[in-house]
């Protein structure tokens, strides 16, 4: 399977996301048989179901900064205990999150080409991006200066973080599955749109995780 | 990659596959779409699923799982219309002893909870699952084993919320659970932590079913249902399910504040600590009020559905029916603070939601002149899914003449938290959700279970609940302004409040015996009823254009649509699909807005994982009710299962892999 794949480069995302087959009019009949059994992007029905997730995720995660300034806007100074998080581990996992971006990128381009070994590769370098990004954010709940039961600062800091933790891992545990169904023959092309999708989501991660890093390192010192 | 399919010409159906490619089967390929007889036996043994008990825990067919839902709701129904009428009994006479203070708390606490929950929400997504796949023309919904997943987290979190009130443990700080009455201070045992934890549940589900539907309606209508083209009940469908997707995680995630407040110590909510009590009610009613219309759009859809089948005529102003129900969408996000008038949100923020509040009555009045067009330059039919519609227009008015009342401050500062308001939400829930509900039972019943119900019983029925409620509720308006208020368990007889409340006493028990009339309806029918026939109501949407119940793979072949309402309107070729698979599980992705034919789409088998997730979500759920740890350990059993239902096998995959073409 792997060794029909090398080397396909059928197109670029872009190219292939337009490109539509139309059905045949045969007699009283619209004949489908010839259209793809599977399409990137927003033809595919999995993009519509991330998207949904994304935004489910992504409305859950506003609210959650919405309260955090509500909260503050209640409290006469911000924050009542404690100091504000020190910076070093949240700004050395921004810096990861953001280069895992690149890797990010180039699997889901090789997905869409399905080039099954870029696939395995990248795919591979997301994993280790991913585990050493859980290693610094357990690093991160130990230097917020606070606790979550020391007021409402504390809560809506743990709370914060605590959820994009959780959809940090989520993913993690979600690119190692779809990591060992590459390895895993046969491949059907579905799953190639499936890596599409998981870097879509990751895109998503990094880029929830500018404002709310935004929030609760800075947040704080302003 | 390439394929076999590529050397197959797609006009040959049934041609033999030579097998020369390696890992190729060797049966023949059979498309759908012809006229070989051989193609609806391989649907029907395809898209059946097994008789055995494993098999019905499997199931993703969106018919099978829209009728659980259905089924499911309406026993939560009975169950809270029983507690409704226990507390109806209780206030019959002053100083009563029927039911004590604190079981009388857990009475209407789960009365609105599971009427709310359990009830209303699941049951219009439970018609929109069985009815958007049929009307839009597809095989199943997007994804199919989301939706059995949603509905076995959606029956054991309610078994979950009824296990916690059999023993004691039933919610009892009101269906909004306000903090701090809910909250570590004053929550009482684990009764809270059961509301908070059926409120993730009813919320998982929904938000599930939510993506499922839209994108159902967004990719998978039939080729030709363009935008313009989608029946009314598919554009409510799809507006309701963006709603709940940006309403329902506030909830979900104001739950879990709760509970982490009750469970580790956080302050969200504690004033003392910087929290604030407040937060919850903006939080609660930020998604409460939207929730209100995730009821009622979709019953804005029945009747959009209802009125032409029996005005015999299309709808009248199509674009401004779809106009409003997507500007009800956005309005009824701006209402939320008319819940909080008699808290300390600031003036011109009361002035606002004054405004937005009378607002949203002019897309809902936009429609009701719609449908009066309608009937009136139609033939009417009356019949007894009408009769609910026409019931509707008349309880709906009542409960909007009130909305209007209660949405400006003063009136609303003089009788918050009195029975008026009992009596405007039930006027507007019952009117605006329930009359409609029935009227799409009776509508649909049909098409169901191919099995017509009794006109007569339903007349009955209709009139009997119309004269109940409004027997039980009106008396309620009075109650309110002569200063009863809500949720006491009891009064005295010096209050003079005795005779209307045995008066709404008696619309309960005729409300009882209507429902009685309508289950020995359902029940008598479902067995001994009149055939139906495909369409017995000569109705225009594509659902009724197949057998009745449908067959498993709704369409023998794909429905090619070149008018909005197809079954009136003149055939034009082409008038089909030809070319799926009837030997996979195969449907059609459509573009968005024009619904050109665009990718074939592999369903995904029926499986036991959905379930066992389900299972393990509960599980998780349930523990981190009693212990901290417990909420991390529990991930252990959903993950498995999760990765159990991506898993791909390999005979799927093999299969699948035959029918595969590349983009």
């Amino acid at each position: 399977m792997s060794a029909k794949h090398e080397g396909t480069r059928v197109g670029t995302r872009r190219e292939l996301i337009p490109a539509s087959v139309p059905a045949v009019r045969r007699g009283d009949a619209l004949d489908v048989a010839e259209l793809p059994s599977y399409a990137f992007a927003h033809r595919s029905l999995m993009w519509w179901g991330n998207a949904g997730m994304m935004t489910i995720e992504g409305v859950a995660f506003g609210f959650m900064i919405v309260i955090y300034f509500y909260l503050r806007s209640l409290s006469p100074s911000w924050p009542g205990v404690g100091a504000p998080p020190d910076l070093f581990w949240g700004t050395l996992n921004l810096v990861i999150i953001v280069v895992s971006a690149l890797p990010n990128t180039l699997c889901g381009n090789a997905a869409v080409d399905r080039d099954t070994h870029k696939v395995r590769l990248w795919l591979t370098a997301c994993c280790i991006l991913q585990l050493a990004l859980c290693v610094v954010r357990a690093f991160e709940f130990t230097v917020l200066n606070v606790r979550w039961d020391e007021g409402a600062y504390g809560s809506a800091v743990w709370v914060l973080l605590g959820f994009h933790t959780f959809n940090l891992v989520t993913d993690f545990a979600d690119t190692l599955v779809l990591t060992a169904v590459m390895f895993k023959e046969p491949i059907e092309g579905k799953r190639y749109v499936d890596i599409a999708e998981n870097s879509g989501y990751w895109d998503f991660i990094v880029i929830t995780w500018l404002p709310i890093y935004a929030v609760l390192y800075w947040g704080a010192r302003f | 990659m390439t394929t076999r399919d590529d050397a197959l010409p797609a006009t040959e159906v049934g041609r033999v596959d030579d097998g020369a490619a390696p890992r190729r089967s060797s049966r023949p390929k059979l498309r759908d779409g012809t006229d070989d007889p051989r193609v609806l036996k391989s649907l029907e043994a395809t898209w059946t699923d097994d008789r055995k008990l494993i098999a019905w825990l499997c199931t993703n067919d969106h018919k099978t799982i829209g009728r659980r839902i259905i089924v499911t709701a309406l026993g939560f129904f009975a169950a809270a219309g029983v507690m409704g009428g226990l507390m109806r009994h209780q206030l019959a006479t002053p100083n009563s002893t029927l039911v004590g203070p604190d079981f009388y708390n857990q009475l209407f606490s789960m009365h609105g909870t599971t009427m709310m929950f359990l009830f209303a929400v699941p049951v219009m997504q439970g018609f929109a699952l069985y009815l958007v796949p049929l009307m839009v023309g597809t095989r199943n919904t997007a994804f199919p084993r989301m939706s059995a997943c949603a509905y076995w987290l959606y029956l054991f979190g309610g078994l979950l919320l009824f296990g916690a009130f059999a023993t004691n443990t039933g919610a009892d700080a009101g269906w909004f659970s306000y903090v701090p009455l809910s909250g570590p201070q004053y929550g009482i045992g684990k009764r809270p932590d059961f509301w908070n934890m059926l409120v993730t549940y009813s919320e998982a589900t929904g938000l599930m079913l939510a993506v499922d539907i839209a994108t159902t309606i967004l990719k998978m209508r039939a080729p030709g249902m363009s935008l313009r083209r989608m029946p009314l009940f598919a554009w409510a469908s799809l507006v309701t399910s963006i709603m709940i997707i940006f309403a329902m995680p506030m909830v979900m995630l104001g739950a879990n504040l709760v509970q982490f407040d009750r469970m580790v110590g956080t302050h969200f909510f504690n004033p003392a600590e910087g929290g604030d009590p407040l937060l919850w009610q903006h939080i609660f009613w930020f998604f409460g009020h939207p929730e209100v219309y995730f009821i009622f759009v979709p019953a804005l859809g029945f009747i959009s559905a209802i009125i032409p089948t029996f005005a015999r005529r299309p709808m009248f102003g199509y674009d401004a029916v779809v106009l409003s129900l997507i500007a009800t969408g956005f309005l009824s996000f701006g209402l939320w603070v008319h819940h909080m008038f008699a808290t300390n949100v600031p003036e011109l923020g009361k002035s606002f939601f004054t405004a937005m509040s009378f607002m949203i009555a002019i897309p809902t009045a936009l429609q009701i002149f719609c449908w009066i067009a309608t009937l009136w330059t139609g033939r009417i039919v009356i019949r007894t899914p009408l009769l609910f519609v026409l019931g509707f227009f008349f309880i709906l008015m009542i409960g909007g003449l009130t909305g209007i009342m209660l949405g400006s401050v003063p009136l609303d500062l003089q009788v918050h938290d009195t029975f008026f308001v009992v009596a405007h939400l039930h006027y507007v829930l019952i009117g605006g959700a329930v009359f409609p509900m029935f009227a799409a039972i009776y509508y649909w019943f049909p098409k169901i279970t191919g099995r017509m119900l009794s006109e007569r019983l339903g007349r009955w029925h209709f009139w009997l609940f119309f004269i109940g409620m409004n027997t039980t509720f009106f008396p309620m308006h009075i109650l309110g302004l002569h200063g009863m208020t809500r949720r006491v368990y009891t009064y005295g007889p010096e209050t003079g409040w005795s005779m209307l409340n045995m008066t709404a006493t008696i619309g309960q028990v005729i409300n009882d015996l209507s429902m009685f009339l309508f289950v020995l309806n359902i029940g008598w029918n479902f067995f001994r009823g009149e055939r139906a026939g495909d369409n017995p109501w000569s109705a225009p949407t594509l659902e009724w254009s197949v057998s009745s119940p449908p067959p498993p793979y709704n369409f023998a072949a794909l429905p090619v649509v070149s008018a909005l309402y197809p079954l009136w309107a003149p055939k034009r070729p082409p008038t089909h699909v030809r070319g799926l698979s009837a030997q996979i599980r195969e449907g059609l992705a459509t573009t968005v807005l024009d619904a050109k034919p665009d990718v074939r789409y592999a369903y995904p088998s029926p499986t036991i994982w959905p379930f066992l997730a389900a299972v393990g979500v509960s599980i998780w759920l349930v523990w981190s009710i009693w212990s901290v740890p417990g909420f991390a350990w529990g991930l252990i059993a959903p993950t498995i299962a999760f990765i159990g239902w991506y898993w791909p096998s390999k005979r799927e995959a093999l299969e699948e892999l035959e029918w595969e073409k590349e983009p």
